[in-house]
């Protein structure tokens, strides 16, 4: 009888222990989709700027050092490796790109331009994309790193080879700008 | 934040159990008026057959086709990067914040203001907004506009809704054919046999049945598709952040739909828009049977979101 009890609770204990181990597999699987979505998004802003640089220049012959500084940034982010150099590097490409849509205001030329509206649709919606991955990237790490402190998963968890992942931290300056927008 | 996150998950899980319940009670509802109504013709056999033939082959029509079906009422046509910019980087943002496939985007012909989101899962989803939408609508109000339809998406809204649109219509075209028998054929009903009184009580609940089935089924389908745009919303500004952005949204849509109404939309597919796409003749609504929430109501639970989102951020600066 109390083997038969024993017998019960460790088959109860291993199917609970296969869904718990799937549950976060799939999960981890969710967190590696999310950071390369973010990858996907960093790449298509890489892809687009030598476009929009390509159609303004003529346009905006007195801007050079704006457009110069939006191709070095960009170049260096190309370049970078390891996630810091890459965030800090990824951040001066919006920095410098705010300020070249800022100049746009003093040219209605380029505002009239179809290919440049285009253009410039494309790269804010990509700067949301980037956002948004990120963002998403967060709510998954977060929906990971909980479900394996819960108690009793927390037992299990780390012995299964489960680690706990960082979130992406948004950098200072940024925060700042988000700030700005809100009001 | 996370006691607002874990209201989040218990009202996912509430909804599931609902749609479950939902899911069960419909056909059992529609099967069962088709064996009252085959008990008096003394075939409940049949009767029982043809309900389980109707309900079965209703939800594997939904299956196969409920998106197309839709989408034709609506004459949608499929919008493109090309044709439609805008929109569809909308849809991309929205739907890289909810960690989903990209749907399929359409754009209907028509100066009303609505949207809504269909198909059987996430990963052959559609999401349809009027043109006049895209015109009315700026940027962060139609963001906030679709991230409530992927968030019908993601909470798996629209497989339940498609599947009760197919169920109510069947009811409620059954108990309709239904009545009008009763209406001309009394005389075989009721003519005097033996079997008078076992038929007799049939005869009962089949017209009570026709009656108050397709009523519970409205009233089913009004009660769960309210809770589902409140989650809708919640969801929305979960995805944006920024529930002004809907909020300012459903005022234009909602004033909008007093002068241009969508005209193809019936008792059936009313609660796939994000509000009310008619109103009745004299401006008002049974709250306990409309699909949608009062929209005041859901503006202002978007405004006291937003407020507490503001108390959290400045929280955080200090």
């Amino acid at each position: 009888m109390t083997f038969l009890i024993l017998l019960g609770v460790l088959v109860v204990l291993g199917i609970w222990l296969v869904g718990l181990f799937n549950g976060l597999v799939t999960l981890r699987n969710q967190v590696k989709g999310a950071w390369a979505q973010i990858d996907v998004q960093l790449k298509r802003r890489h892809d687009l700027i030598p476009n929009l640089v390509e159609v303004v220049k003529d346009y905006m012959s007195y801007e050079q050092e704006t457009l110069e500084k939006v191709i070095k940034a960009r170049n260096t982010a190309v370049s970078a490796q390891g996630p810091a150099a890459i965030s800090a590097a990824e951040n001066q490409v919006t920095g410098a790109l705010r300020q070249l849509f800022a100049v746009f205001e003093n040219y209605p030329d380029l505002k009239a331009n179809q290919n440049v509206m285009k253009l410039q649709e494309e790269l804010t919606s990509t700067e949301n994309k980037i956002a948004f991955a990120r963002q998403y990237y967060n709510d998954t790490v977060m929906t990971y790193n909980t479900k394996q402190e819960l108690f009793p998963a927390n037992l299990f968890a780390a012995t299964m080879g489960f680690k706990k992942e960082e979130y992406y931290q948004v950098p200072e300056e940024e925060k700042q700008n988000v700030k700005v927008d809100l009001r | 934040m996370s006691d607002y996150r874990r209201d989040f998950a218990a009202e996912i899980r509430s909804n599931k159990r609902k749609s479950f319940l939902l899911f069960l009670g419909l056909p059992i509802l529609l099967i069962g008026m088709c064996w009252v109504i085959g008990e008096q013709y003394e075939r409940g056999d049949l009767g029982l057959l043809a309900g389980v033939v109707v309900a079965v082959g209703g939800m594997l029509i939904t299956y196969f086709l409920g998106d197309d079906i839709i989408l034709s009422f609506t004459g949608a046509r499929e919008a493109t990067w090309e044709s439609d910019q805008v929109l569809f980087n909308v849809v991309d943002e929205m739907r890289i914040a909810a960690g989903l496939p990209m749907p399929r985007v359409y754009v209907i012909d028509s100066f009303a203001l609505n949207a809504f989101a269909t198909g059987w899962s996430p990963d052959n989803a559609v999401v349809a907004v009027t043109r006049g939408l895209l015109e009315k609508l700026n940027r962060d109000e139609l963001q906030g506009v679709i991230a409530h339809e992927m968030g019908h998406v993601a909470n798996f809204d629209i497989r339940f809704m498609m599947i009760v649109a197919t169920m109510v219509g069947a009811i409620a075209m059954i108990a309709d054919g239904y009545r009008r028998t009763l209406w001309y054929g009394s005389g075989r009903v009721g003519r005097a046999s033996s079997k008078d009184s076992g038929k007799a009580i049939f005869a009962i609940i089949g017209l009570v049945l026709a009656i108050l089935a397709p009523m519970t089924a409205f009233l089913m389908q009004a009660a769960i598709s309210r809770k589902r745009e409140y989650l809708a919303d919640a969801t929305s500004a979960r995805l944006t952040r920024n529930p002004l952005g809907l909020a300012a949204a459903l005022t234009k849509i909602e004033q909008s739909v007093a002068t241009t109404p969508l005209p193809w939309v019936n008792r059936a597919t009313q609660h796939l828009f994000i509000i009310h796409p008619v109103r009745n003749m004299d401006g008002s609504q049974s709250a306990m049977f409309s699909t949608h929430p009062p929209t005041s109501d859901r503006v202002s639970r978007l405004r006291a979101m937003a407020s507490l989102q503001e108390d959290v951020e400045s929280q955080a600066v200090v």
